[in-house]
């Protein structure tokens, strides 16, 4: 297991290298640069040239991007080009806001999907699955921005119940993580609800009911135990998704978090911080899919075995 | 015979799956008693309405399409038709437990074997988490299986180790009766025979019944007391292991012995029963063995009853209207 986790470590390596090439190059591809943003409005041609002389930014990108990651493995993301603060700080500064906004929606979509999914499988057919279904397709297709515009509009403009934005207090992740949270629970209650059909014909129900095990622990112990593994794959891509920034539901809410500051820095064209955001984001990612590939082996013995034998 | 004796009864009893379009006709009106301390065969083709008869009697027929049209099934004196869900749970496992016929996917494979045979003595016996489990694991050594491996997952057993596990699950709470739905089918045939010399010391150490369904007259041969014969949802012949095998009255019971291989004569060819059982969404009319009877007359077309030869000795085929009547076999 240990032996897993160090290969995944290194391997992450990899996605660093990979990422931060591409970020870098594409980004300087991109049209408009950093100067136009830092230069004063009245500066002459050659000041701002002077200007790109001094910030290193006349040299060929690959001089550019070779420096940039001696830094990196020196532990030194640079500094904003904009507003000269450490990259690394400012996104961990951020981090926080962006984590508990994805754990919030995560654990509503969660609370929302497995009951749903749940009754749905085991009235296949009858109105309880129409609806749920039909309640999925609708939280599917209703737009994030629209949804949490609704919800501002009803909850904090008219009941006043919660701020219309902002990150003070618990208060203020109810509407954003409510708004994130269903058009997650849309897709995992259709997860949950495919996989516990696939698993609720199986023979060993019948072995769990010949016992005398009463029909609800059959459906929610038995059963669900073996539906978890795509009900987690999900939960854990659309974690990884959220985590990279609900862009729409930070800028609606004015949520202080990471999807905000990438969606900044990629306007003002401040290359190192867009790269070395996307780069910490990556390893954030990486470090959630490795704790759902851990999760799985919780779940299932049989994934565990593999694990334990080093391999896949 | 009387009623005190006898572990479980099925009257009449008729299973029906309705579905959209159709409905299948599983068991048609079946009557059969089994006494305590015996084990009775139900032999019979694929499709013959066997296991829809082993889930009828635990209440286990999936519900839709399969609903119980007709009948009574009793367990030790307990009526299994009117119980309640809750009564059901009760019986299920304590006063009546199954074997499945395949271990491979009988065992719920993200449970250790331990909890899964553990959980049904907690159910029943009201005893504490651990104390099942230690349970559990005198039961797998009673199957042969050391108990320090109940920690370990289905998947960590081979085929008859896992049919072990099932048999353990289903003798784990010493029920009186025991169903065993094809056993062996799923196991390699080296595997049978040990297992079912399992099945059966472990039926007479603990003095329960067995209902044995399968296909295999060999089996039957081994093991059973009494045999039944099933074809198209019905019994057609019905005695003790002596009746059946040496005084074959039906037609279907004597193509089943014509169609074993003659391991005496290895140049003989085999002689199948022709034809296919019949679509049980649209049973013939009459004796639904009639379309691949050697023997069909007329008569055939009204639905045979029930003859008894001697008083442990019944056969359905009208043919016997004619006292003349013998079958080849028989004759012999």
């Amino acid at each position: 297991m240990l032996r897993y986790i160090l290969r995944r470590i290194f391997l992450m390596i990899f996605v660093v290298l990979g990422v931060s090439f591409v970020v870098f190059f594409v980004i300087n591809l991109a049209p408009g640069d950093v100067l136009s943003k830092i230069a004063p409005e009245d500066a002459t041609l050659e000041e701002v040239e002077a200007l790109r002389v001094e910030l290193g930014l006349d040299r060929p990108i690959m001089f550019r991007y070779l420096d940039y990651m001696k830094g990196f493995v020196k532990g030194d993301l640079g500094k904003s080009y904009i507003t000269g603060d450490d990259v690394f700080k400012t996104y961990m500064a951020k981090l926080p806001a962006t984590l508990k906004l994805a754990f919030a929606s995560i654990f509503v979509s969660i609370l929302i999907s497995i009951p749903l999914g749940i009754m749905a499988a085991k009235n296949r057919g009858s109105w309880k699955d129409n609806v749920s279904m039909v309640a999925a397709l609708l939280g599917l297709s209703m737009p994030n921005f629209w949804l949490g515009l609704l919800l501002i509009l009803l909850f904090s403009l008219k009941l006043g119940w919660f701020p219309t934005g902002g990150a003070i207090g618990f208060k203020s992740l109810i509407l954003p993580a409510i708004t994130v949270g269903t058009g997650l629970a849309a897709l995992l209650t259709r997860t949950v609800r495919s996989s516990m059909l696939e698993v609720i014909r199986q023979d060993y129900l019948r072995t769990a009911r010949a016992k005398g095990v009463k029909e609800k622990i059959v459906i929610n112990k038995h059963a669900f135990k073996n539906a978890l593994i795509p009900t987690i794959t999900i939960a854990g891509t659309q974690l990884t998704r959220v985590l990279g920034g609900a862009v729409i539901t930070e800028t609606i809410f004015a949520w202080p978090g990471v999807g905000r500051l990438i969606l900044d820095a990629v306007y003002s064209r401040d290359v190192t911080m867009i790269t070395g955001c996307i780069i910490l984001k990556s390893i954030t990612i990486s470090i959630i899919l490795l704790i759902v590939d851990l999760l799985y082996a919780a779940v299932d013995p049989r994934i565990r075995a593999q694990f334990a034998k080093g391999g896949k | 015979m009387s009623k005190e004796n006898l572990i479980l009864e099925i009257e009449n009893l008729v299973v029906n799956y309705e579905l959209e379009a159709e409905t299948v006709r599983a068991v048609n009106g079946i009557s059969l008693s089994l006494e305590k301390g015996k084990i009775v065969g139900l032999v019979g083709e694929t499709g013959a309405g066997k296991t829809t008869t082993a889930l009828s009697i635990l209440k286990l027929i999936p519900d839709p399409p399969g609903i119980i049209k007709n009948g009574n099934i009793s367990v030790d004196g307990q009526d299994i038709i009117h119980a309640s869900i809750e009564e059901m749970e009760v019986i299920r496992g304590k006063d009546v437990s199954m074997i499945f016929q395949d271990p491979m996917t009988s065992l719920n494979p993200v449970f250790t074997v331990g909890d899964q045979i553990a959980e049904s003595i907690e159910i029943h016996e009201k005893i504490s988490r651990n104390e099942a489990f230690k349970r559990a694991g005198e039961m797998l050594e009673m199957v042969g299986i050391p108990a320090s491996r109940a920690t370990e997952y289905p998947h960590q057993f081979s085929g008859g180790m896992k049919q072990r596990v099932v048999i353990a699950i289903a003798l784990a709470c010493n029920p009186k009766l025991i169903i065993a739905d094809e056993p062996t089918t799923a196991l390699d045939v080296t595997i049978q025979a040990q297992v079912l010399s399992l099945i059966k010391d472990l039926i007479e150490k603990n003095n329960a019944s067995m209902l044995l369904i399968t296909h295999d007259l060999g089996i039957v041969a081994e093991i059973c007391d009494e045999v039944a014969v099933m074809y198209a949802g019905r019994i057609v012949e019905k005695g003790t292991l002596e009746d059946i095998f040496n005084n074959t009255k039906h037609p279907y019971t004597e193509g089943l012995f014509n169609s074993l291989p003659n391991i005496d004569d290895r140049n003989a060819i085999l002689k199948p029963i022709k034809g296919l059982m019949p679509d049980p969404t649209n049973l013939p009319r009459g004796c639904s063995f009639a379309p691949r009877c050697d023997y069909c007359t007329d008569i055939c077309e009204i639905q045979p009853e029930n003859r008894m030869i001697s008083h442990t000795h019944s056969v359905a085929c009208s043919a016997y209207e004619n006292p003349e009547f013998s079958i080849v076999r028989g004759s012999k």
